[in-house]
């Protein structure tokens, strides 16, 4: 008889029942709807153990690499020790700030230290909390490459949190984080033939990361980066990426402008908004990976559009730029 | 004892292979994609699935009620039989560019039709 283990208390699974049911038969309370393994309401996360094949069918390869299962259909033949969903969201780490640093007029760039080991993927986000405000932001670190955490915070109008981390934040002050979340991240794929990624504003943060992180893979089909702002003045990072795409050869990147002034029409950059320019960079999505940041409207827009355009919804990540509720 | 048309098809590899390709002929459609804007579309792709395995005769655990419920804000916007027409449409050209032999799209499309009332709101 195989256990499932949550929360260090181990239940025993009676014969070809779920570990949904499981966990359902002793009390805990976990998420459920269809129970045939369509819904993904149960979905959760093993910790130990591997889930059947079953039941990661259909999730997205960057659930599957985070153990995400559907525990309505998974019924293992060994141990396994899972957490809920939401459970992560729950440990509250303490960072340290270690630079700050502006990136442009409107956007700083904010690195942290974490004394406890901090496991993430490059692209996912976390929650910083201010008292009882709490905004996520994504990291565009890449772990193993760079020894600090990094974020890109843009001062918004009247924004209550961003304007803490600007103005008021010391070098040296503790941050409290939770985290991290979120599938906007690079994994290898099957059957892809190359990856495609739009950001505006401040939305780059997690895609510098996502694509370093392809390239220091050994990522070798064609990579395609469009960052968009209104103007030159509001892009950052651009020698960087620059840099990256004189070094390597499948990768390309797009510098756009929205409403450039004249002396910006005769530079190298390109015109209009960076979900358009990709689109006739790369007309065609079939088998492609997209990766989306940034401004929610785009977001939504190009989701679409790159899903009409070929890509499968499973290899579409977007953050959600959804504002978490205080717990 | 017959097989339903979800098993003789390959069951749940099949209805993955086939959400995109309906969902993506849905969205495109001017005729009914108004109905699905401002939509979590991963959240609607998986309703997609639901909806794909239970004409195929697959698992699932709907009733006319839920279908009733689910669609009433639809129908409030003006969803009739011409929206419904259009998507029994999609169904069958998915089907048929999976591959799927014409009698067991036919067996799909019974199951799909005996929803109309319940969607519609009737």
């Amino acid at each position: 008889m195989t256990k499932v283990v949550y929360q260090g208390c181990s239940y025993e699974r009676l014969d070809d029942e779920s570990v949904l049911r499981c966990l359902l038969r002793n009390g805990i309370r976990a998420p459920y709807s269809c129970e045939s393994g369509a819904c993904q309401a149960c979905t959760m996360r093993a910790i130990n153990g591997t889930p059947t094949t079953v039941s990661q069918e259909d999730l997205k390869e960057t659930q599957k690499a985070l153990g995400y299962f559907k525990a309505c259909v998974c019924r293992p033949e060994d141990d396994l020790e899972v957490t809920l969903l939401d459970d992560a969201q729950k440990h509250k780490y303490q960072m340290e700030v270690v630079e700050k640093t502006w990136l442009n007029d409107e956007i700083l760039r904010l690195r942290l230290a974490c004394e406890e080991s901090f496991d993430y993927r490059a692209g996912q986000f976390i929650n910083i909390f201010k008292g009882d405000l709490i905004r996520s932001y994504s990291i565009a670190s890449l772990p193993g490459q760079d020894a600090m955490l990094e974020f890109h915070i843009k001062r918004v109008p009247g924004g209550v949190v961003s304007h803490w981390l600007s103005d008021e934040v010391k070098l040296g002050d503790p941050l409290i984080v939770t985290g991290p979340m979120g599938e906007c991240f690079y994994h290898e794929a099957e059957d892809v033939e190359g990856l495609l990624a739009v950001g505006t504003g401040s939305g780059l943060a997690p895609l510098w990361g996502v694509v370093r992180d392809a390239l220091m893979q050994g990522y070798e089909k064609p990579i395609i980066l469009c960052h968009g702002a209104m103007k030159a003045e509001n892009l950052y990072y651009v020698n960087e990426l620059r840099e990256l795409e004189a070094r390597y050869e499948n990768f390309s990147y797009f510098p756009c402008v929205s409403t450039p002034d004249e002396a910006e029409l005769l530079t190298d950059l390109s015109l209009g908004f960076p979900n358009d320019v990709a689109f006739t960079k790369q007309p065609s999505l079939a088998k492609w990976q997209v990766f989306l940041c940034g401004h929610p409207e785009m977001v939504n827009n190009t989701k679409r559009m790159a899903f009409l355009a070929g890509a499968a919804l499973k290899n579409i990540h977007a953050d959600p730029f959804v504002m978490a509720l205080p717990t | 004892m017959s097989q339903s048309v979800y098993d003789r098809i390959g069951g749940e590899p099949a209805v993955n292979a086939a959400v995109d390709l309906f969902y993506r002929k849905v969205l495109a459609d001017d005729r009914i994609n108004r109905f699905f804007e401002g939509t979590d579309m991963d959240k609607q792709a998986a309703k997609q699935k639901a909806f794909l395995t239970m004409a195929l005769g697959g698992p699932h655990n709907y009733t006319g009620a839920d279908m009733r419920r689910g669609h009433a804000h639809l129908v409030e916007r003006g969803l009739n039989d011409s929206h419904f027409d259009a998507v029994m449409e999609h169904l069958g050209a998915t089907l048929k560019e999976l591959g799927v032999a014409d009698d067991l799209i036919g067996e799909a499309a019974v199951i799909a039709e005996s929803t109309r009332n319940d969607v519609l709101g009737k």
